[in-house]
């Protein structure tokens, strides 16, 4: 059995205990979760088992885009918040809320996570080095971010406004069954197009004109992962809000138990983001804070250091050269 | 029929013409240098040989044009070995040869019998096997260019362009590298590399095209590098001198 094997076997033991860990615990602890009266009930199964497997379909897919973003770019800093795939599609769902399209908000979210992402492949290309790419990431996402703000100033209802600002934190909390379940179609559909994709990623590991060579189809590749990573960006964010560094965080971690090879860390990748997502979610639900801790806060809290020793350790090595 | 067969072939970068209706041919069996300053077309060349870059003329693949094989069709063909190969993640070095297999449908993870067996032929021929597991890159400058050589191999394409394979090579392992190749030739297969080493081509080539200018200067034996040629190229007076029955191309100060 391979490296890469072994970690999704263990990575998705480790989503199911978190997912089974999510439904015991909470502000109020339940000794008996599968207890039949309707108070645990409706506890369990219609908020917290909900809850959580939105945090699980939303990490997965964000772990997934991340690992299929890295490969196709050559580059372990790339991910759907840094890229500005997040902010984009953030951008989209706010803009149907703020205007009174809510029901449009997934759909727009998808739209301008894909725009985003042909706009930075596009960039990415032509870029040179891993820090080249992140400061595109940030132009983008800071774009998006004015965008957003102008959004909000325009909005015709002002009152909306404090749930929109929320909603951009990023959060699963009261998130239902629905939820998940676009989340999940949209993370299906995002697989289906990446890990198609995934002998094209390991031919780009010798870059673009030897992956040519090699009799890789590029133009396949690249529209795969880019409309992949979308779909699953757009699907996530649209539930749950921005949620970033997932994406740069699970491949990282994924990389020690199933090596560097870009298409065996798809699956790991996905499997690692949804684990850490419900666990995070779970840690922001436990903490005793006035008002509960926002998933894309506690997500960038742990994932913003991840982001910057990744790239002090490039740097030291030299690979932005 | 001729593995490689280019006519009139230009190309066109950013308005310069620097490949300027290059005609040559690679034969079975053979191994042909390009040779050329800094500047020359070398690149170019090879790219448009295999139709990775735009270009005008005849390419053709062993009597196909490139542009109707599609890029696995074309990789069945011909292999290539760009200029300063690299790998974008540290895999390992079996891993990586194993990548030549792309065309023939496997994965480094995924090998039939024949790709594990041409992986296998590839690392040994290029003198990997005790570095097989290692990562790529913790291994030697050398060391990786013949990791990335036997990946070339490993496709077992008929042809074979190499972009400076021996350009980080120290003498003794560009001495290795062309016994690979010429091994190549002698089973069936073509070589056609470009160099800066005058006297390794001189050696180890069939023939030998020198590129000035994206245009052929001289093509044929090693004694088609008379001093004035290589005077023109090169801005310099040199010359080929037979040493012990080799070449060494000496230039004047």
């Amino acid at each position: 059995m391979s490296g890469a094997t072994r970690a999704s076997l263990a990575l998705a033991a480790l989503g199911l205990v978190a997912l089974a860990a999510a439904l015991y615990l909470g502000p109020v602890p339940l000794a008996d979760p599968f207890a039949a009266d309707e108070a645990t009930r409706t506890i369990v199964w219609e908020i917290r088992f909900p809850r959580a497997l939105t945090a699980w379909l939303c990490g997965a897919a964000l772990g997934l885009a991340g690992a299929a973003l890295q490969g196709l770019l050559r580059n372990p800093l790339a991910d759907s918040g840094v890229l500005g795939l997040s902010g984009f599609a953030a951008l989209g769902a706010v803009i149907a809320f703020a205007f009174g399209f809510a029901a449009f908000a997934p759909a727009l979210a998808l739209a301008f996570a894909l725009l985003a992402a042909i706009v930075v492949t596009a960039l990415a290309w032509a870029a040179r080095g891993p820090a080249t790419l992140a400061l595109i990431g940030v132009g983008l996402s800071s774009f998006a971010g004015g965008l957003i703000a102008l959004a909000l100033n325009l909005a015709p209802n002002p009152g909306a406004l404090a749930d929109l600002v929320n909603w951009t934190l990023g959060s699963v909390e009261g998130r239902s069954l629905n939820d998940a379940g676009l989340v999940g179609a949209l993370f299906a559909v995002g697989a289906a197009l990446i890990l198609a994709a995934g002998r094209g990623l390991q031919a780009l590991t010798l870059g673009e004109e030897t992956a040519a060579a090699l009799g890789a189809n590029l133009s396949r590749t690249r529209a795969f992962v880019v409309l992949g990573a979308a779909a699953c960006t757009g699907g996530a964010t649209a539930v749950a809000g921005v949620i970033g560094f997932v994406g740069v965080a699970a491949p990282h971690l994924v990389r020690a138990l199933a090596g560097h090879d870009p298409a065996r860390l798809l699956a790991p990748s996905a499997l690692a983001g949804g684990a850490l997502l419900v666990f995070a979610d779970i840690a922001v639900r436990l903490l005793p804070t006035d008002s509960e801790l926002k998933l894309g806060v506690a997500a960038a809290l742990i994932g913003g250091p991840v982001f910057a020793l990744i790239a002090a350790r490039l740097a030291s090595r030299g690979g932005d050269a | 029929m001729n593995a490689l067969l280019l006519e009139n072939l230009s190309v066109r970068l950013r308005g310069a013409c620097v490949v300027d209706h290059v005609s040559l041919h690679v034969g079975k069996g053979e191994v042909v240098a390009l040779l050329g300053p800094n500047g020359a077309g070398k690149t170019s060349l090879l790219r448009a040989a295999l139709g990775l870059i735009a270009h005008t003329g005849v390419v053709l693949l062993d009597g196909v044009s490139p542009l109707h094989l599609n890029a696995r069709e074309r990789a069945l063909r011909a292999a290539y070995l760009p200029q300063r190969p690299r790998a974008a993640w540290p895999i390992s070095v079996e891993a990586l040869v194993a990548l030549g297999r792309f065309a023939h449908g496997a994965a480094p993870d995924r090998l039939g019998a024949d790709d594990r067996l041409a992986v296998d032929d590839a690392i040994e021929a290029c003198g990997l096997v005790t570095l097989r597991d290692r990562r790529i890159d913790v291994i030697s400058g050398g060391e990786r260019a013949r990791a990335h050589l036997a990946r070339t191999l490993a496709q077992r394409a008929p042809l074979i362009l190499l972009d400076e394979p021996t350009a980080s090579l120290d003498p003794a392992q560009a001495l290795g590298v062309m016994s690979v190749l010429r091994k190549h030739a002698g089973a069936g297969g073509a070589v056609l590399f470009s160099t800066h080493d005058i006297a390794l081509a001189a050696n180890a080539a069939d023939r030998v095209v020198l590129l000035c200018g994206g245009k052929v200067l001289a093509a044929g034996s090693a004694e088609a590098l008379t001093p004035a040629v290589l005077e023109r190229a090169y801005g310099r007076k040199g010359r080929l001198e037979h040493l012990r029955g080799g070449h060494a191309a000496l230039f004047e100060a």
